[in-house]
């Protein structure tokens, strides 16, 4: 039994390591496609995290919410964008962005360090186990405020909510096993209507303005020289 | 079984609207099923008066005199600007469009009916993502450039700050999880358990709520996007959104300003009086310098957001009782001037402060209305505002938060001179010959109609308040304490 525990540790030890990887991708990444595959392996890393505390703690809401999430996550929602979002946004290469590469992944890391101090404010996780959840989960929320604030283009942008909403689940898996199952259902059902409510908006926006940055975005606004 | 029929008028509403049924049907049915709706509250909350316990889902579905009042001031402006926007809406050429728009205002009705009646915290927060997500069609509806921008920065800002907000309600459910019977989870549970709970942790969910819920209630430093949605969407939905959708959610985060103070250990009240004098500050500067009129009235939204949220952080019976009669008099008076821009924008076709003038004389009903709303929401005697803004400062007093109330005081007479400086020039001065020569234009008779309607509450509350509805309020500032 400890040694199986011991195993399960260290592979939710990996699979933060790797969510916490493609947060950076994230943040710092120019291509959209490599974007949203970032986007794809995170996810995956929540799932594979929600299924290893499920079987570590014996929680099988969180066995449910895997499997909920494995199919909406990293399935549904890229086929959602792929199909609502015009195939020329995707095909961009260059994605322009207000900080360079270096300093964004710089600031990445000082994020997850000031993340592992702060996650001592949060609940404690339920086990050993899942306390590497914490901190991971923390930068994650952190660095998909930070992917939102610099991105100029919408998909990212969007792309950057999903990272918040992720890290939020992380941490959330580890310390609130045992929510009621509606809940746990509203929370990957409200991310797809998020990402086809964003994905036809960002549509419009392509079909009327011509073009998807909307960092550019600056006619409305207040003051002298309107 | 009152609370279920409240929530599933507007879902059915929703889907008669959808269907093609001819032009008439979608406005006639939206109006019909706010009406009923608005008439449920009316009695459920003359139940919560009564003493009566209004609860259709034990620990789920239930309401109580904070609840009731919110509950009953989406209503009353759900059906108000649903009769606005039969005249409104009208001119709009595509039957689609039109059965989109319908369709989508029921689902955002339902989604801020759902928010004050759900009991269980994490629903809540589901229910408050929701009016978000259903919102931003109605931001994007005119499908212009600027419409667009405007939902787009809406629905990022907004959405980011759920997410956040999220965090922070699986953090207080983690925190009291185990120590309540099974599926009891509800605002009642967390006031009672929240003395056992690490002051820390409870500081931590708290701020990362105020953080991600304060983005979409429009409190300073993340109101940016407030000003673009509230004054790019169609008028009705400006009333809906700057008069009852920020309350809602700012409600959200007065239900916890009881949790922390039953804790004992943490000082919420200068969270919220900080925070709160900040937006009515930034707010109250940002309005002299406007050039559109909705955005004046959208920044008047972030100065009152902060007007009730520094008055709950004054706290005492007499804070909470400003809070709860400011968030009333605010809902209907805000709404009533984005008529009144609505009205102004179909007689004069320009959102631009600097080409509007002498609006008396080129549209009577719109000049009127402008100016009585722009006088009621700055907070002239003897209308509603002027008595909550008086009763707040009177508490200030009485709680000795002397620099506060001061600071509050002169931030609202800034904001006052602000708002009447702008419509005294677009109400009064000399209008262009060209259009003071042309016919003058008339308004749909539903736009005069709601906006006649609209404004007999504000006159009313300014000199009378009925006994149930003042009982209510007391209700509800003591749920804000207890």
């Amino acid at each position: 039994m400890a040694n199986s525990n011991a195993l399960l540790t260290s592979l939710n030890g990996l699979a933060a390591g790797l969510f916490l990887m493609s947060s950076f991708g994230l943040a710092a990444t120019r291509q959209m496609q490599g974007c949203l595959r970032f986007y794809i392996t995170q996810s995956i890393c929540l799932v594979v995290s929600a299924l290893l505390l499920g079987l570590g703690l014996h929680a099988p809401d969180l066995l449910a919410v895997a499997v909920l999430d494995a199919v909406v996550k990293p399935i549904v929602i890229p086929v959602l964008l792929r199909r609502t979002v015009p195939e020329a946004v995707f095909r961009r290469r260059e994605i322009a962005q207000v900080l360079n590469i270096p300093s964004s992944l710089l600031i990445a890391l000082a994020l997850t360090l000031l993340a592992y101090f702060l996650s001592g404010y949060l609940p404690p996780a339920t086990g050993s186990l899942a306390s590497i959840n914490l901190p991971v989960g923390l930068a994650g929320l952190f660095i998909g405020v930070y992917t939102l604030t610099v991105r100029r283009e919408a998909v990212p942008q969007l792309i950057g909510i999903f990272g918040i909403e992720n890290g939020a689940l992380l941490c959330g898996f580890a310390i609130a096993s045992g929510l009621p199952l509606v809940i746990e259902m509203a929370f990957p059902f409200d991310m797809l209507i998020i990402a086809l409510v964003i994905g036809i908006l960002t549509r419009m926006t392509h079909e009327r303005v011509g073009t998807t940055e909307v960092g550019g975005f600056t006619s409305l606004r207040e003051g002298i020289g309107k | 079984m009152i609370l279920l029929f409240i929530l599933g008028l507007p879902l059915m509403a929703a889907l008669i609207s959808a269907l093609p049924l001819g032009r008439r049907v979608a406005p006639a049915v939206t109006v019909a099923t706010c009406v009923a709706v608005l008439v449920l509250t009316v009695a459920a909350a003359l139940r919560v008066v009564a003493g009566e316990s209004v609860v259709t889902i034990r620990n789920w579905i239930a309401i109580d005199g904070l609840s009731a009042l919110i509950l009953l001031l989406v209503a009353t402006v759900g059906s108000t600007a649903a009769l606005f926007s039969w005249g409104y809406i009208a001119r709009e050429k595509s039957s689609r469009h039109l059965r989109r728009y319908y369709a989508n205002y029921n689902l955002f009705v339902f989604a801020m009916l759902s928010v004050p009646m759900l009991d269980e915290p994490n629903l809540v927060w589901t229910g408050v993502e929701l009016t978000t997500i259903l919102s931003v069609y109605l931001v994007a509806f005119e499908n212009t450039g600027e419409a667009l921008e405007a939902a787009w920065k809406y629905s990022v800002l907004t959405i980011m700050g759920g997410a956040i907000a999220l965090l922070g309600f699986l953090a207080l459910y983690a925190a009291t999880r185990g120590r309540y019977a099974e599926g009891a989870y509800t605002w009642r549970t967390l006031i009672v358990l929240a003395p056992g709970v690490s002051p820390r942790v409870l500081e931590t969910a708290f701020v990362l709520i105020l953080v991600g819920f304060g983005a979409k209630a429009g409190l300073v430093p993340l109101h940016t996007w407030l000003p673009d949605a509230h004054s790019q969407a169609p008028s009705p939905i400006c009333a809906l959104l700057s008069g009852i959708k920020t309350t809602v959610i700012l409600y959200v985060i007065l239900r916890l300003i009881p949790v922390l103070n039953s804790s004992g250990k943490i000082d919420v009240d200068e969270w919220a009086m900080v925070v709160g004098l900040f937006s009515v500050g930034i707010a109250a500067f940002l309005i002299i310098q406007v050039t559109d009129y909705k955005r004046l009235f959208a920044f008047s939204t972030v100065e009152h957001m902060g007007i009730i949220l520094t008055a709950a952080g004054i706290g005492g019976a007499a804070g909470h009782y400003g809070a709860v009669y400011q968030i009333l008099n605010h809902t209907l008076t805000k709404s009533f001037c984005f008529f009144a821009a609505g009205a102004t924008l179909l007689a004069v076709d320009t959102r631009q402060i600097a080409d509007v003038r002498g609006l008396i004389r080129t549209s009577p009903p719109a000049g009127v209305a402008l100016l009585f709303g722009g006088i009621a929401i700055a907070g002239a005697p003897p209308l509603a505002v002027f008595l909550s803004e008086f009763s707040i400062l009177r508490s200030g007093i009485a709680k000795q938060h002397y620099v506060a109330t001061a600071l509050l005081a002169g931030f609202v007479i800034v904001a006052f001179f602000g708002i009447l400086y702008h419509l005294n020039r677009m109400v009064f001065g000399q209008p262009d010959p060209a259009i003071e020569s042309a016919a003058p234009i008339r308004l749909p008779v539903s736009c005069v109609l709601t906006l006649i309607l609209a404004a007999a509450p504000i006159i009313i509350l300014g000199v009378y308040m009925p006994e149930p509805l003042h009982k209510l309020l007391l209700m509800a500032a003591d749920g804000l304490t207890r």
